[in-house]
C-alpha cells in the first residue's frame, strides 16, 4: 500500500482548506453556481437528482483496513449509512449536505484519501487489475505503475482543462481483469523476447455513445519511457482533440478520425520534445513507490482446517468453488466478496459491512482490500487455513453470497434512481433479474454469464461489453430497455450486438429469462458458456427466443 | 407551428441540502409539489423562472418541469420528475421517507 509522505499530506490539507473556503464563499453568496460548479467538480462533488453526490477515489481499487473504516465513518456520519462502489473502483455517497463535504474530505485526508479528479475534464482515478499483487498469472504488481501515473497526473498543469475526461487503466495479468480495451489509454505490463519487462500502450478504447475497442499504440516501451510517452499521447490529444462537440471529444474519436498511424506519428513527434524534460526523477520516484508495495510476509501453514470444512459444509464448499481465485503464493487464495446479494443493490455496502470487511482484512488478510470494477470487494491475500473463519465472519455480515461470475453478479450503474444524466433505472432491473434466477435455482447451472446494465448511453454500467448488455432509455416518456449480446470485457474485447427492439420496464426480466432458457437449450453442454455458445451460433437463434411473437408471425 | 404550452412548475435543488424543491406563489420554496405554483401561462412561467433564478443563494439549477393537475393535486408528467418527487426505488430514502417523517411529526 502506498503511504502518504509529508508532501502528499500537506498538498491534500491545502486542497481541502481551499475547498472549505470555496464552499463558504458559495454559501455566503460570494460565488455564483457557475463559478462554484467547476470547483466542486474538481473535488468530486456532483449534484444529482435527490441530493449532492460525493465520489471518492480509491486509486487502483486498493484500500487498507483503516481506509475502509473511514469509508464506513463517512457513510454513517454524513450519509444514510451506506456507500456505492462503482465500475471505476470509486465509492459514491448519495446524500451528503454541501456544508458537510469539507469535513468529509478532511476525514478522508487523515487516511490518505481524497476526491480529487474523480470528475471534470482531467485525468481521472487510475484503475487497475483488482487482483494486483495476488494473481497467479501476473508478471508483476501493476500498482506501482498506477501510483506513479496517479502522482504524475494529479494537478498536472497541462491536463486540468482538457476537452473531455481521460481514463487510464493498468494491468499485468495474462488475463485482462481491468477492461483495458475500454479505456482512453491502457498500460499493459509485458515481457519482450529478450525477457525485459516493459509496457504495451493501448489507446482509443471507450464505451458510451460511440463504443470502440482500444488499439495498440506502442507495442513495447522501456520502463523509463512510460511517463514521457503517456504525457506525449495526452498532450497530442489535448491539442488536436475536438472541442466543438462534446460527443466527439474523447481520444477514441481523435484516433478514429486521425487514423492510428498518423496519431502515432504525432505522438512520436511530440515525444521528441517531451522526453528530454524527464530527467529521471520519475524513475527515482518509481523505485520509492515500489518499496511501498512489497508483498506481505506469506506464511507456510497446513491447510487441514480448510480441507475438513470443505468436505463437511456444502455451503462453504459452494462459496469456495464460486468466489475464490488462485493466488500466486502456495496455500493462499484470492477471495472475492460479493456485493450482489440477490435482490440487493449491486455495489452497495452498509457502514457495518464495511467495518466487518476491514476487520476481516485486519485479522486474516494482511490488512488489504480491493474494489473491483465489477463492484465487488476483494480480500487479496487469505491463507487457506483462515478461509472457514473468513466465511463465518462474512456470513455474520451477510456478505457470503456465492455468485461471482454468475448471472446475479450484475454490474449496474445508479441509473435514474440517483443519476441526473440517466434516462431509465438500472438498479431495480438488476435486483429483479437476480431475484428471479435465485428463485429458479438455475444460476450455477447457467454458469459464467455477465449481465451489465447502464441507465443511459454513457455506459457507466459497461453494457456494451456484457455477455448480455442492457441499456435503459427514455422512449417517448417511458422507460425502455435495449439488449445487446456477445459483448466481452476481456483481452478479446468485443462490443455486443443489438438484439432488436427494446423492452418495456415490466417486460425486460421475462425477456432475459427467455434468452437464458434459450441458451440452456442451445448449448452443447454445461462447459459451453453463454458467450462461447453465442460465438458459435450467432445472433439469430438467441433472437428467436427473445422475440417469439415475431417468429410466430413470420411463420 | 410552435408547440402548445403545457402547464409547469418551477423546480430546483436546494443549495445546502441538494434536495428537490419547488417555487411557490409567494417567492418561497417548498419541498412538497402540492404547494408549488402551478403555471398555465407561458409568458408568466418565463417571468416566474426569472424570479426563481434570482435566489442564487438558496437554489441550484431552477427549471420549468411539466406538471398536470390530477385527482390528487399536482403531478409530474414525466417519470424523471416522479422520481425526483418521490426518491429512489431501491431504498425508502429521499422525499418518500422525509414526508412520512413530517407526517409523523404532525400527528
Amino acid at each position: 500500500m502506498y503511504h502518504y509522505n509529508d508532501f502528499d499530506k500537506a498538498f491534500l490539507a491545502e486542497r481541502n482548506r481551499q475547498f472549505r473556503a470555496q464552499v463558504e464563499r458559495r454559501v455566503a453568496g460570494n460565488l455564483t453556481e457557475e463559478e462554484f460548479r467547476p470547483l466542486r467538480l474538481m473535488n468530486g462533488l456532483y449534484l444529482q437528482l435527490h441530493a449532492y453526490m460525493l465520489r471518492v477515489a480509491i486509486p487502483y481499487g486498493s484500500l487498507s483496513s483503516a481506509q475502509m473504516d473511514t469509508l464506513a465513518l463517512l457513510a454513517e456520519k454524513w450519509d444514510k449509512g451506506y456507500g456505492h462502489f462503482t465500475t471505476r473502483q470509486n465509492i459514491q455517497y448519495n446524500w451528503p449536505k454541501l456544508t458537510d463535504v469539507p469535513d468529509m474530505l478532511d476525514a478522508l485526508g487523515k487516511v490518505g484519501m481524497h476526491a480529487i479528479q474523480t470528475s471534470g475534464n482531467t485525468i481521472r482515478n487510475v484503475t487497475a487489475d483488482h487482483f494486483a499483487g495476488a494473481a497467479a498469472d501476473e508478471l508483476e504488481d501493476p500498482r506501482p505503475v498506477a501510483e506513479l501515473i496517479r502522482q504524475w497526473s494529479t494537478d498536472h498543469p497541462e491536463f486540468q482543462f482538457m476537452g473531455r475526461k481521460f481514463k487510464i487503466a493498468v494491468s499485468a495479468g495474462a488475463q485482462d481483469r481491468a477492461v483495458l480495451k475500454a479505456h482512453d489509454l491502457a498500460v499493459r505490463i509485458v515481457k519482450n523476447d529478450a525477457g525485459g519487462i516493459g509496457y504495451q500502450i493501448l489507446v482509443g478504447g471507450g464505451l458510451g455513445r460511440t463504443p470502440m475497442v482500444g488499439k495498440i499504440l506502442n507495442d513495447f516501451l522501456p520502463r523509463e519511457d512510460l511517463l514521457p510517452y503517456i504525457e506525449s499521447t495526452v498532450s497530442v490529444w489535448n491539442q488536436i482533440g475536438r472541442r466543438d462537440n462534446k460527443y466527439k471529444a474523447r481520444i477514441k474519436i481523435t484516433v478514429h478520425e486521425t487514423g492510428l498511424e498518423e496519431f502515432r506519428a504525432k505522438v512520436e513527434e511530440r515525444y521528441e520534445s517531451v522526453r528530454p524534460t524527464f530527467s529521471g526523477i520519475d524513475q527515482d520516484l518509481f523505485e520509492d513507490i515500489k518499496a511501498h508495495f512489497a508483498p506481505p510476509a506469506f506464511r507456510n501453514a497446513p491447510t487441514v482446517e480448510f480441507d475438513s470444512a470443505y468436505d463437511a459444509n456444502p455451503l462453504f464448499r459452494s462459496w469456495v468453488d464460486t468466489n475464490l481465485t488462485t493466488h500466486r503464493a502456495p496455500g493462499y487464495s484470492v477471495v472475492t466478496v460479493s456485493l450482489k446479494k440477490h435482490g440487493e443493490t449491486p455495489g452497495d455496502a452498509t457502514a457495518d459491512q464495511m467495518r466487518a470487511l476491514a476487520q476481516i482484512a485486519r485479522d486474516y488478510g494482511h490488512d488489504e482490500l480491493r474494489i473491483s470494477h465489477e463492484q465487488n470487494v476483494i480480500l487479496p491475500h487469505v491463507h487457506k487455513s483462515d478461509l472457514p473463519a473468513v466465511y463465518a465472519a462474512l456470513r455474520e455480515a451477510d456478505l457470503h453470497t456465492a455468485n461471482i461470475g454468475l448471472i446475479s453478479d450484475i454490474i449496474a450503474c445508479p441509473g435514474m434512481d440517483y443519476c441526473a444524466l440517466a434516462t431509465a433505472r438500472a438498479i431495480p432491473v438488476a435486483q429483479q433479474i437476480a431475484t428471479r434466477f435465485d428463485e429458479l435455482k438455475l444460476e450455477h447451472d447457467i454458469g459464467h454469464l455477465q449481465i451489465k446494465i447502464s441507465g443511459c448511453i454513457n455506459a457507466c454500467g459497461h453494457h456494451h461489453v456484457g455477455h448480455i448488455g442492457i441499456l435503459g432509455l427514455d422512449r417517448a416518456g417511458v422507460e425502455n430497455y435495449q439488449i445487446t449480446l456477445g459483448g466481452d470485457a476481456t483481452w478479446n474485447a468485443e462490443i455486443g450486438q443489438r438484439a432488436g427492439p427494446g423492452f418495456a420496464y415490466d417486460e425486460i426480466v421475462p425477456a432475459i429469462e427467455r434468452l437464458v432458457n434459450g441458451y440452456l437449450e442451445l448449448r452443447e453442454g454445461p462447459e459451453e458458456t453463454f458467450l462461447v455458445a453465442y460465438r458459435r451460433l450467432g445472433l439469430a437463434p438467441f433472437k428467436a427466443h427473445l422475440y417469439p411473437e415475431t417468429q410466430a408471425n413470420a411463420a | 407551428m410552435p408547440r402548445a404550452f403545457t402547464p409547469k412548475v418551477i423546480t430546483a435543488n436546494a443549495l445546502i441540502e441538494g434536495d428537490v424543491i419547488y417555487f411557490t406563489k409567494d417567492d418561497t420554496w417548498t419541498r412538497d409539489l402540492a404547494c408549488a405554483e402551478y403555471l398555465t401561462d407561458e409568458a408568466h412561467a418565463q417571468l416566474r423562472l426569472l424570479d426563481a433564478e434570482q435566489q442564487v443563494d438558496l437554489v441550484v439549477g431552477a427549471y420549468l418541469a411539466d406538471t398536470t393537475e390530477g385527482e390528487n393535486g399536482l403531478e409530474p408528467t414525466h417519470f424523471r420528475e416522479e422520481f425526483r418527487r418521490t426518491g429512489p426505488s431501491n431504498y425508502f430514502h429521499g422525499k418518500q421517507a422525509d414526508s412520512k417523517q413530517q407526517d409523523g411529526q404532525a400527528a
